[in-house]
């Protein structure tokens, strides 16, 4: 880091930096070293910043007029919609809100899969995402609870009741979750208090990841350590800001798309039905982002392996990077691991399309097979790739490409140590 | 080993699409052109009215609107109603008010801030009244509905009778578009079962139309602002978004990378 020896010019600032280092701090973010050659893909985690704090505000917002009772929620929700000055607005930045900081987590999960970010020295970077989108999870979760509408409460009914399937104490585990024999008003209070606490703990875990980044600095399209400030870094102010302000704009007009013309097509119609224990839905499905998980869920016939195997699918995750044995990050010098990214990319979206489907017939075979693929690509195919996959060379630093005339040291020197 | 990989995932994804389209011999919805649809759409300000007619005189009979108030007749991007107007339908209806001083409920003709009356004093009164079936709150009914104004206007319209070898209950209808084509509502709309006041022809297709229109409205009565605010908001991040980027360019001109 390149802020050990920085000293605040006025008198002031160097008594008070002397005593609480936020101009350290500060002189430290802006002066970031960061590698240039980051591409768009990079700007995710900038975005979901910007996803974090809207989720906050509005919700915040929302809360002010939200009554989180049994009998009050859903005309609760109608009295924003309808009466709160912009309350429309705010509700539908919200809801879509959720879609959107899924779709970009999903695509900042996917981008360090590619490059290999997760790998050494940045597993605690990993790890802590993997505890933030399961933090997300559970978020987004009791947040579709809240307007108390029919997809609210039966979807809460089929999520809390996975935990009866754990032996001996489960049905007790449920009935204690729920505050009743049923999912009821204590249930509804209950999850609007972690609703409201878990982006906190969020935020709080997203300043670790950050941290935790600022350690080893940003992994690259290229994968290779570089060296820190060099030839090859950026300071982050204001090249990094200004790209990731950039692909931010770019996010939010897909973003306002949803918010104003179809605030409504990615949920569900039967969520403006208000919530009625004796009618159940004709399908029961959860919001897209939590699809896979779903399929992989109704895929084993065994509730308890089912649930099970629905956990194991992403606390596998944080196994991750000892699972990869490969010690080459960039999928752009790996040619076979690129092959099998993108089936695994394939994989998890036809988990999702049959997730959205009733768990019969041909779906249910396709929910197996893909889900038995899901697992032997962590668990067969990428310890067994490190082992058996021909990379090609690696360029010697991020300003020198490969296959440029002067390469033949770097990629002499690579060989070497690959061995 | 891959190959057969990406073949068999590629079968997988062919079968899936397949089936999708075996699910999707379910009868296509009716359609018909909404003025509220597009980036700047509203309302047809007269359909709105007449819309609001045939709730009233019509649907108002069995179904409630518990989140409207008469007030809203009246506010902007609805029906527009003027303010002597709305007034006027407000009083030629009755709530309950009270307890007065003496401890007792009383009748008054509604004001502009009541609620619309429901029809039934409970849900249980409703069902008696309706074999059985709860006629459902209208307010919101326009987004609780998979196919939303194009499912509502189809299923009034798609009354038929029911195909040989259907055998029907007393009290239930046959509807093409109804989910299990079993309905409880009779077919309400007829050629000329009330009388605009605007000359428009009472068809049955009109009447769809208006009440279907007016039903949107009530589920998202302020979808005109939101129209308008989200064109403005798009175009003006558009700009801005061009304004950053050239702005990103000149920045990164100084390294020799690219961005």
């Amino acid at each position: 880091m390149s802020d050990h020896n920085y000293t605040p010019k006025s008198k002031f600032g160097k008594w008070f930096n002397d005593r609480l280092p936020l101009m350290s701090l500060a002189n430290h973010l802006t002066d970031y070293p960061t590698p240039k050659n980051l591409n768009y893909w990079w700007t995710f985690g900038g975005i979901l910043t910007f996803c974090l704090i809207t989720q906050i505000v509005t919700g915040l917002t929302l809360a002010m007029h939200y009554i989180a009772h049994a009998d009050m929620a859903f005309d609760s929700v109608e009295h924003i919609m309808r009466d709160v000055n912009y309350g429309w607005l705010i509700r539908y930045i919200h809801s879509n809100g959720a879609s959107m900081f899924f779709l970009a987590v999903y695509i900042h999960i996917f981008r360090s899969l590619f490059y290999g970010s997760y790998k050494s020295p940045r597993e605690i970077i990993w790890i802590l995402g993997i505890i933030i989108y399961l933090l997300m999870m559970a978020a987004a979760f009791m947040g579709y609870v809240l307007p108390w509408g029919q997809m609210s409460f039966w979807g809460a009914t089929v999520i809390t009741n996975l935990f009866s399937a754990i032996p001996l104490v489960g049905e007790g585990i449920v009935t204690w979750l729920w505050g009743g024999y049923s999912v009821d008003n204590p249930t509804l209070t209950r999850f609007f208090t972690l609703h409201y606490l878990i982006p906190f703990l969020i935020l709080g875990l997203v300043v670790l990841h950050i941290w935790a980044l600022h350690v080893p600095g940003n992994n690259n399209p290229v994968g290779i350590d570089i060296k820190k400030p060099s030839k090859d870094t950026v300071p982050f102010h204001p090249y990094i800001v200004i790209k990731d302000t950039f692909a931010l704009l770019m996010f939010m007009i897909i973003f306002a798309f949803f918010v104003f013309y179809s605030p409504n097509v990615l949920g569900h119609a039967d969520n403006y039905i208000e919530a009625n224990p004796l009618v159940t839905p004709a399908h029961i499905v959860p919001e897209w982002y939590l699809l896979p998980f779903y399929a992989i869920l109704r895929s084993v016939p065994d509730k308890l392996l089912g649930v099970i195997a629905m956990l194991s699918a992403i606390l596998i995750l944080a196994a991750l990077p000892w699972l990869d044995t490969s010690k080459i990050r960039s999928a752009v010098f790996r040619p076979l691991y690129r092959q099998f990214y993108w089936i695994l990319v394939l994989d998890v979206l036809v988990l999702g399309y049959v997730g959205a489907m009733p768990a019969e017939g041909l779906y249910l075979l396709i929910a197996r097979v893909a889900t038995a693929y899901y697992f032997a690509h962590f668990l067969i195919i990428l310890p067994l790739l490190g082992f058996k996959e021909k990379t090609l060379p690696l360029p010697f630093s991020i300003s020198e490409p490969v296959l440029g005339g002067s390469s033949n040291l770097s990629m002499a020197k690579n060989e070497k140590t690959r061995e | 080993m891959r190959k057969v990989l990406i073949i068999s995932l590629a079968i997988l994804l062919s079968l899936s699409i397949q089936l999708k389209i075996n699910s999707a011999e379910k009868v296509e919805l009716m359609k018909t052109d909404w003025t509220f649809k597009g980036l700047l759409g509203k309302f047809d300000r007269a359909s709105l009215q007449r819309g609001y007619q045939v709730y009233t005189e019509v649907c108002a009979a069995c179904h409630s609107m518990k989140y409207i108030s008469y007030r809203n007749l009246m506010e902007k991007g609805g029906p527009e109603f003027s303010e002597a107007q709305v007034k006027a339908i407000a009083a030629s209806f009755e709530v309950t008010d009270g307890p007065n001083a003496d401890g007792e409920m009383f009748l008054r003709p509604a004001r502009l801030s009541d609620k619309f009356p429901m029809p039934y004093p409970n849900e249980k009164a409703a069902q008696a009244a309706n074999g059985g079936a709860y006629p459902p709150d209208m307010s919101v009914l326009a987004k609780a509905r998979k196919g939303g104004v194009d499912y509502l206007y189809s299923v009034l319209l798609g009354y038929e009778d029911p195909p040989e070898g259907v055998t029907l209950d007393e009290g239930v209808y046959y509807n093409k578009f109804m989910y299990g084509n079993k309905i409880k509502m009779p077919k309400v709309l007829e050629d000329d079962l009330i009388e605009y006041s605007d000359g428009t022809s009472v068809t049955e297709e009109q009447m769809a139309k208006d009440v279907v229109t007016f039903l949107m409205w009530s589920a998202e009565p302020h979808l005109e602002t939101r129209h308008k605010m989200g064109f403005r908001a798009i175009i003006y991040l558009i700009i801005l978004t061009v304004l950053v980027y050239f702005s990103m360019k000149k920045i990164w001109s100084r390294v020799e990378s690219e961005v």
